[in-house]
């Protein structure tokens, strides 16, 4: 295939420290993360970097999997904002917290996430996966499949032992438990 | 024979590698295991889709969301986004932010002292119309001091986030203006290796659509990454 006549996509530069100018309205508009509804989840990690150091300017995007429509139109919510995708800023401790659309899971495999990767230092955002800990997953997702054994820990959401619906997970961007990301 | 297609990669020297010393925060930040092949799947080919309720009137208006004007060069910031084969990306959420004609953001991290300008936010929202057209009526931003190395300075820019069709499409950049002596100076922009992709960066002057005795305008055209869905019957491939 010849890719003369395609146009090479802009390049990427990055989000700086003061993002939340331009891109917190949408933070703001999202539900308290203490009030979750039914079909809801929350999400509550951190991110860290090659010192174990909390990145307290990071922003986090999660986008609902299992390919339903509805979980992802803005239209279909007051806010605007698809059940199905969250963006959210790192604390001054470089934690998060959001509540999220559980993935409408056909399969297994389809209980997780697409999650983008934004900070200060990052040139180019990243790419992960997030799977929830306590839903059997398929042995046959082609994704899970693709990431070294030993590295398949780190994208896994710990299922909160008291309270239902909590997820925890933590984002590593180098180091010591690195988190995997994908090439893009 | 792998079991299912994969993902295509950025053209080689497009795109800022996640490890670049002369950006000291890339060093503690960048991932250093292998990133892994992603397989086309469905999921990689959605994407969110905004509510029009998300964005207001004026929101593509930097300049009059205060009692009076922000004192700088009025600027129009106007362009088409495109998918990979010239094609307009029809309703995609463009968000800007940027700092003030001083060059000072407001935020409670920066530090630099030059005034905030009690008129001036810096932040601007809006959705691409049917032909992948946006613009924004803002202040042109100065350049600041940044803590990166001695004496170092961002040339002016414009933050740009963009939601095309699909997630792999999503796009956070930066907008330069023509004929900055900052540009060859900064890490940020040469972390860009292709000298042809860090142009594709640079605005362009748009005599055409400046006004007179009113506003000067810079055109901007951003690709993103993937091609638009083409509707069922009509009939492309």
């Amino acid at each position: 295939m010849s890719n003369n006549s395609l146009r090479i996509p802009a390049s990427s530069q990055t989000v700086g420290p003061y993002f939340r100018i331009g891109l917190g309205y949408l933070m703001n508009r999202n539900p308290v993360p203490s009030i979750v509804s039914a079909g809801m989840i929350e999400i509550r990690g951190r991110v860290l970097d090659r010192d174990g150091v909390p990145v307290p300017d990071a922003m986090l995007e999660f986008l609902s999997g299992g390919g339903a429509r509805r979980l992802l139109d803005g239209n279909e919510t007051e806010s605007g904002i698809p059940e199905g995708f969250r963006r959210v800023a790192t604390d001054d401790k470089g934690e998060f917290a959001l509540t999220i659309a559980r993935p409408a899971a056909e399969t297994p495999s389809d209980a997780h996430f697409l999650v983008l990767v934004f900070a200060r230092g990052l040139l180019r955002h990243l790419i992960s996966r997030m799977y929830l800990g306590d839903e059997a997953r398929n042995d046959n997702d082609a994704v899970f499949l693709r990431v070294p054994p030993d590295r398949r820990a780190t994208l896994i959401a710990r299922a909160d032992e008291k309270q239902a619906g909590l997820y925890w997970w933590d984002v590593v961007l180098q180091g010591t438990n690195e988190t995997v990301f994908f090439a893009w | 024979m792998p079991d299912s297609p994969m993902m295509e990669l950025a053209e080689p020297g497009t795109q800022p590698e996640y490890y670049f010393p002369p950006y000291v925060s890339t060093i503690a930040r960048s991932p250093r295991m292998p990133l892994v092949l992603l397989p086309r799947t469905q999921m990689e080919r959605s994407g969110p889709v905004f509510g029009q309720g998300l964005i207001g009137e004026h929101d593509n208006d930097l300049t009059v969301h205060h009692a009076g004007d922000p004192i700088g060069e009025r600027i129009l910031v106007h362009g088409r986004v495109l998918d990979q084969d010239g094609r307009p990306v029809r309703g995609a959420l463009v968000e800007v932010w940027q700092a003030n004609a001083a060059g000072r953001y407001r935020h409670k991290v920066d530090t630099y002292n030059a005034p905030l300008d009690p008129n001036f936010s810096g932040a601007g929202r809006t959705f691409t119309d049917e032909k992948g057209y946006y613009w924004f009526k803002t202040i042109k931003p100065g350049p600041y001091p940044w803590g990166n190395h001695h004496n170092a300075w961002r040339p002016s820019h414009i933050h740009f986030s963009l939601f095309g069709s699909g997630i792999l499409s999503r796009l956070v950049t930066q907008m330069y203006f023509p004929g900055d002596p900052l540009q060859p100076l900064d890490p940020i922009f040469n972390s860009i290796p292709d000298a042809a992709a860090r142009a594709r960066l640079i605005s362009n002057l748009d005599m055409d659509r400046s006004e007179s005795n009113y506003m000067l305008a810079y055109k901007w055209d951003i690709v993103l990454r993937g091609h638009v869905d083409t509707p069922f019957g009509e009939g492309h491939q």
